[in-house]
């Protein structure tokens, strides 16, 4: 690369400072401007909502109206912002908690899908990994399944299991398993022979054959597997909650749609892009454990 | 009766056109005493490596059967540890780890404290004292073939297998290993059985060399008696009047049959190859001509 010059936080800092000023210009809208228009004018503006009158007489755009006029601002979704992480720990009712938990409930669902497909997709896939015959008879059908989006088997995860908690789950599930599954067979079965054959000669026991070499030999080809399907399960997530009406960040992006409060959606973004930052971090923490260089 | 007992193996591939197999090497016969350190040369492809793995149990023989102390073998097992060309540790493991795997492998009942003991004691051995923590990545190969080594004498195996051990190392390293080498295997006196295409190497370390022809159906054409005198160092036994003669006689052998293409008749699989093979002894030779 040439041009190495320069700190990155001062550019990511300006980028940040640029997009959020040109977001505030092109989505302010002038105060309310009551010159050149009629008392009956103003009184019928009034009625329909368009306008409230304040304590002094003057006129402002009623708040209410205007969260649905157009697209908000930064100052609108700050405000939002503000409101939302100050009740973050209250519960309302049963439909309205706190971002904390909904973040939570989003957080434990993923990680139960995540944790469980791993679980399956590893133990599966060094099986398949292992043994050549078997996984040249299953590949095909893992090629079908595959590329099936974990979204269309939710009418009939939720037909079958008829509890949508747990058809979220295992659309998460669906999500995670493919792509740690394919990975981990390929990295089983491109480990080395040599390790094997090492284990071989020490004779060891079928199940430290499996943890003191086949694994670990594994593990940086069974990481990018799981960080493949880390991604793809958290995008899963949140449609999976939309469509289930599963209390979560992204039941939160609908229920402000549905609220036609945009600086809510806009919110709920935010929120479902820093969790996923941070679910990510952390996983790229554990995966820095467990990798190895040739 | 021999320690080591490699009786008539064969071994066949399924050939490439799919229709009968090619043979690799036929009715390998050898006797090998226990303490003895043998070493097999050929020209690659001549299947050397497959009967070293055929010793140590990791490939399958066709035909013919090994013997190791009065029983048949079949399988890898402890008693026959392979010291690999691309070293084999595991990456993800310590110079330390790497060692202990093997040792607590060889002996499951002791205890923490007497494993560690004895894998400092070949790590010392070696003279890997310090980089007990390193990884492999962060070793030289030199270093990484000693850790291999100590892995297979702390185990200490019936018979140690040695597949192009230094073939992987800088030339000078490789003389300061092959006199450490020399150095363990003294103390130890292991059964070694060695595969190598370095002449000088194999005149260094053994007792008695065998000569393989080309492949395919490869045979031992010749058994040459390393008539030097041990203790022996690089520096010595190039001194010594039979060092020339046995090197000039094993090149010339494979000089003649990497001309010759196949060595030998190369004739088809079922058609026996039994010509006993040819054994040279320069100390007996110069006595019969005296």
């Amino acid at each position: 690369m040439s041009g190495g010059r320069g700190n990155p936080w001062l550019i990511s800092g300006f980028l940040l400072v640029v997009f959020l000023l040109a977001w505030h210009f092109f989505t302010l809208r002038a105060a309310f401007d009551p010159r050149g228009l009629t008392e009956d004018q103003l009184q019928m503006m009034e009625f329909n909502g368009d306008i409230d009158r304040t304590a002094d007489g003057g006129y402002v755009w009623n708040p209410e109206k205007e969260k649905v006029k157009g697209v908000p601002g930064p100052l609108a979704v700050l405000d939002k912002a503000r409101i939302e992480l100050g009740e973050a720990f209250v519960k309302k009712g049963t439909n309205d908690h706190g971002i904390a938990y909904l973040v939570l409930y989003t957080v434990s669902r993923f990680a139960a899908g995540f944790l469980a497909a791993s679980v399956v997709a590893i133990m599966l896939g060094v099986l398949l990994g292992l043994n050549k015959v078997l996984f040249r008879a299953v590949n095909p059908y893992i090629q079908i399944l595959k590329p099936i989006s974990p979204l269309a088997w939710m009418p009939l995860l939720l037909y079958t299991v008829k509890d949508p908690k747990w058809t979220a789950v295992l659309v998460v599930f669906m999500a995670a398993l493919w792509p740690t599954l394919a990975t981990t067979a390929f990295g089983v079965n491109s480990l080395r022979k040599d390790y094997l054959h090492v284990a071989a000669i020490l004779q060891l026991s079928w199940f430290k054959r499996l943890y003191k070499v086949i694994l670990p030999g594994a593990a940086p080809t069974i990481v990018n597997g799981l960080r493949i399907s880390f991604g793809s399960a958290l995008v899963a997530v949140v449609p999976a909650e939309m469509l289930l009406g599963e209390l979560g960040v992204g039941y939160l992006s609908w229920i402000e749609w549905n609220n036609l409060d945009i600086s809510g959606v806009i919110f709920a973004i935010l929120v479902v892009g820093v969790v996923g930052v941070i679910l990510d971090s952390g996983f790229n923490k554990l995966a820095g454990l467990v990798t190895y260089q040739e | 009766m021999a320690f080591l007992e490699i009786d008539h193996v064969s071994k066949y591939f399924p050939s490439h056109t799919g229709d009968g197999q090619v043979c690799i090497f036929k009715d390998v016969t050898i006797k090998i005493d226990k303490g003895e350190f043998v070493t097999t040369i050929g020209h690659s492809g001549c299947g050397k490596t497959t009967l070293l793995n055929i010793i140590a149990g990791l490939e399958t023989m066709s035909e013919g059967g090994i013997i190791l102390s009065g029983k048949e073998v079949s399988g890898p097992g402890l008693d026959r540890m392979v010291v690999f060309q691309t070293f084999s540790l595991m990456p993800w493991m310590t110079v330390f780890q790497n060692i202990r795997l093997a040792v607590k492998a060889a002996y499951p009942d002791w205890d923490r404290e007497k494993i560690a003991t004895h894998v400092h004691k070949y790590v010392d051995l070696v003279g890997l004292k310090g980089s007990e923590t390193k990884r492999p990545t962060a070793l030289s190969g030199g270093m990484k073939q000693r850790v291999g080594l100590a892995r297979a004498f702390s185990i200490e195996p019936k018979v140690l297998l040695l597949d192009e051990p230094f073939a992987q190392i800088d030339a000078l390293t490789r003389g300061v290993i092959q006199e450490e080498l020399i150095q363990m295997w003294n103390t130890t006196r292991n059964t070694v059985f060695m595969v190598t295409h370095d002449v000088d190497e194999a005149i260094l370390l053994s007792d008695r060399i065998m000569l393989m022809t080309n492949g395919p159906s490869a045979r031992i054409a010749e058994i040459v008696d390393v008539t030097i005198p041990r203790p022996r160092s690089r520096e010595t036994v190039i001194e010594h009047p039979h060092y020339y003669k046995i090197r000039n006689h094993i090149i010339h052998f494979l000089v003649r049959h990497a001309k010759h293409g196949t060595g030998g008749d190369g004739g088809p699989p079922d058609q026996p190859v039994s010509e006993a093979p040819l054994e040279v002894n320069f100390e007996r030779d110069s006595l019969m001509l005296r």
